[in-house]
């Protein structure tokens, strides 16, 4: 059933540029709808089409939407065993679609989803495939460079897949700019039938429990972020961190081990696995800076530290650092910035140019 | 549980260099393995300790299992030490330079030699190659069911209940067995090795060496002549400098003075 692709020659029948849609409760992922842009400029390039895979229940109209961010086609393949993602399922339509039709590069958004999928289906292929990557090119030859980082994020490493095909990678979310929608835009959509049963049905979901945010803003989208992390201690801490973040007009964001503590949801989570943020100023309070965190935030404008141990790895990327309990150092810097928001006061407060 | 015999449980580690050690060479622009201190890669520790927790509370046998050099021995007997039954280490100087294709395949191949398994636990990803491809890439192959990216995991009525973490919220799913879970970092804290737990591992026997012929695997399908990926060259990233300026004295001062400095720098406005 498997081919194999491991002869030259046979690289010339695979063409066209895939994207995998993943929908999420009745619109489109982020990380899908960057692809989109991206996969644009890669199928240019090589100057075929770019096909967008969406596999779900009802999505008709999402795949039209999908057409006016720069697909040529849309691939739907709709069946009510697909209304929500499951391993076994998606990667047989994603197998059968892809030893059909023959593609040249298939491309995924790097999330949970994504990561569960592509792993089942780059074996199932026996095909490469590079994770997280954030940047793409094509080489002298025609083959995908799929450049992504290593070494939590001190290098980027160059990955080809020269001799099988697709070439496979997944994105990272957030590093690929959204294109803007033109509802006007032209494009096939193509209805695939889905061999399936219950047999294909190997996992139940018997419960979802959605993150809850208490407002405020998103981390990946403000120019400050609070970020606070195991050296908070408690979380309600976090109250703290809040109040700060309110005082500045930004967002609080989290370390994965104050995440994995369970202090605060998942979705404020920066880092390698969780998200990418570049605001004007990063505050990292009470977080050590392990390189899986640094992936996540050393793009930042501005790093302010704030930990107690002179030895935190965290300084060492710093802009400006405080050596101090953040419980003295945090309640002071609220202070202070209440002070400076009352009006006539800053200068008083200001010390001379340090 | 299956009946009448106790739960087999795989579970995958691989050993990696220690995060707060991650060297690159210089020349070769690749990882620095010799003379740098390795560890469990740190999920594969919450996967085992998952394992053991299992074992805690119902008959279960565990068996670690890894692809590479001699040298994991180091980890497979910190495993068994921890309370792990027996390791069994796939060894063999073809398998070098393998990607994420011929790793999923030469340990699902080991997989399926060993038998009998109900449940299979990975890491959510290693620390070194950070794909999380390998764990569902076995099962793929296995061709068995997979939950990934799992913190908390029951058996009712024989079939296996697990709760995964999705970006948006948590989810919890119900497969047969076998199959094959994911383990999150950080959901659990490994357990240290016990003395006598070590004393078994001095006693010996419990790691036995394969290689691909014992297990049966195809040189043509292993290695980096086979693996579908090549890292074409790596670049060094250059981030920008950092002022690293170090605010000290009261935290009245420190404060006042970095408040000052983020005012001058416009990127706050009071
Ligand atoms: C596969 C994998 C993926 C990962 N992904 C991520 C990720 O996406 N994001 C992420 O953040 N991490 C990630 N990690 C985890 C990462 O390796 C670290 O474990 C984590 O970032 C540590 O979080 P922390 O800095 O909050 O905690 P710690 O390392 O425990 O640091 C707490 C810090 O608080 C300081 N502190 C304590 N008390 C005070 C006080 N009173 N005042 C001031 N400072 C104080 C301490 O000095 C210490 O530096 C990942 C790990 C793995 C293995
Ligand atoms: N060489 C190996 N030996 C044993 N298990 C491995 C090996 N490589 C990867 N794994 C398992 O697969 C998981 C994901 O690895 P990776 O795809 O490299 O991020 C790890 O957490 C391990 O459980």
């Amino acid at each position: 059933m498997i081919e194999h692709h491991n002869a030259l020659e046979g690289k010339s029948h695979f063409k066209g540029v895939w994207v995998f849609l993943e929908g999420r409760k009745g619109a489109l992922r982020d990380v899908s709808i960057q692809l989109i842009g991206e996969g644009r400029r890669i199928a240019d390039r090589r100057g075929v089409t770019l096909t967008g895979v969406l596999p779900g229940y009802r999505v008709e109209a999402l795949a039209r939407h999908a057409i006016g961010y720069g697909l040529d086609r849309v691939i739907v393949v709709d069946h009510p065993l697909l209304e929500i993602y499951r391993s076994r399922p998606f990667t047989k339509v994603m197998a059968t679609l892809i030893h059909r039709d023959k593609p040249e590069i298939v491309l995924y958004g790097a999330s949970k989803n994504g990561r569960d999928l592509g792993g089942r289906l780059h074996a199932v292929l026996e095909t490469g495939l590079a994770a997280d990557c954030v940047k793409f090119d094509l080489d002298d030859e025609g083959n995908l460079d799929m450049i992504r980082p290593s070494f939590g994020g001190k290098s980027l490493a160059h990955i080809l897949c020269k001799q099988h095909r697709p070439q496979m990678a997944s994105a990272r979310r957030n590093v690929f700019l959204a294109p803007s929608h033109d509802p006007a835009r032209a494009g096939e959509i193509v209805h695939q039938t889905a061999d399936l049963s219950e047999a294909d049905l190997d996992a139940k979901l018997l419960e979802f429990k959605e993150f809850v945010r208490e407002g405020g803003q998103r981390p990946d989208e403000a120019e400050v972020v609070v970020s606070g992390g195991y050296g908070l201690g408690d979380p309600k801490n976090f109250g703290m961190l809040q109040e700060l973040a309110d005082l500045l007009g930004g967002a609080v964001a989290a370390s994965r081990k104050a995440v994995d503590s369970g202090w605060i949801p998942k979705e404020f989570q920066v880092g390698q696995t969780g998200m990418t943020v570049r605001p004007k100023v990063y505050f990292a309070i009470g977080i050590s800076g392990a390189v899986q965190h640094l992936a996540g935030m050393q793009e930042s404008g501005k790093i302010v530290a704030i930990n107690i141990d002179p030895k935190a790895a965290i300084f060492e990327i710093a802009d400006y650092g405080i050596v101090g309990d953040l419980f003295q150092i945090v309640p002071e810097l609220i202070r202070q910035l209440k002070e400076l928001k009352a009006p006539g006061l800053p200068t008083e407060i200001l010390p001379a140019a340090v | 549980m299956p009946p009448g015999r106790p739960l087999r449980i795989l579970v995958c580690i691989k050993q990696v260099p220690k995060a707060q050690d991650l060297q690159v060479d210089p020349k070769t622009q690749t990882l620095k393995r010799v003379g740098v201190p390795s560890e469990i890669n740190p999920p594969d520790a919450n996967a085992l300790e998952f394992a053991l927790r299992m074992k805690d509370r119902m008959p279960a046998e565990i068996v670690v299992l890894s692809m590479g050099p001699t040298s994991f021995d180091e980890s497979l007997e910190r495993a068994v030490a921890m309370g792990a039954d027996r390791a069994v280490l796939l060894t063999d100087r073809i398998l070098g330079g393998s990607d994420t294709v011929p790793t999923a395949h030469a340990l699902s191949e080991t997989i399926r030699k060993i038998g009998g398994y109900d449940l299979i636990l990975c890491g959510e990803e290693t620390t070194d190659a950070s794909t999380g491809h390998v764990g569902p890439g076995i099962a793929g192959h296995l061709d068995i069911p997979q939950i990934t990216y799992i913190s908390d995991m029951e058996i009712v009525d024989g079939r296996v209940r697990a709760r995964r973490t999705a970006e948006d919220g948590s989810e919890w799913w119900e497969t047969a067995m076998p199959c094959l879970l994911t383990v999150n970092f950080g959901c659990n804290r490994p357990r240290e090795p016990t003395l006598s737990g070590k004393i078994r591992v001095k006693r010996g026997g419990v790691i036995v060496h394969w290689s691909c012929a014992d297990v049966g695997i195809d040189p043509n399908k292993v290695g980096l002549k086979n693996s579908p990926t090549i890292v074409a060259k790596v670049d060094t990233v250059h981030l920008p400098p950092r002022a690293r300026k170090m605010f000290t004295g009261e935290p009245r001062e420190a404060v006042a003075q970095l408040l000052h400095a983020l005012v001058e720098d416009g990127v706050i406005r009071p």
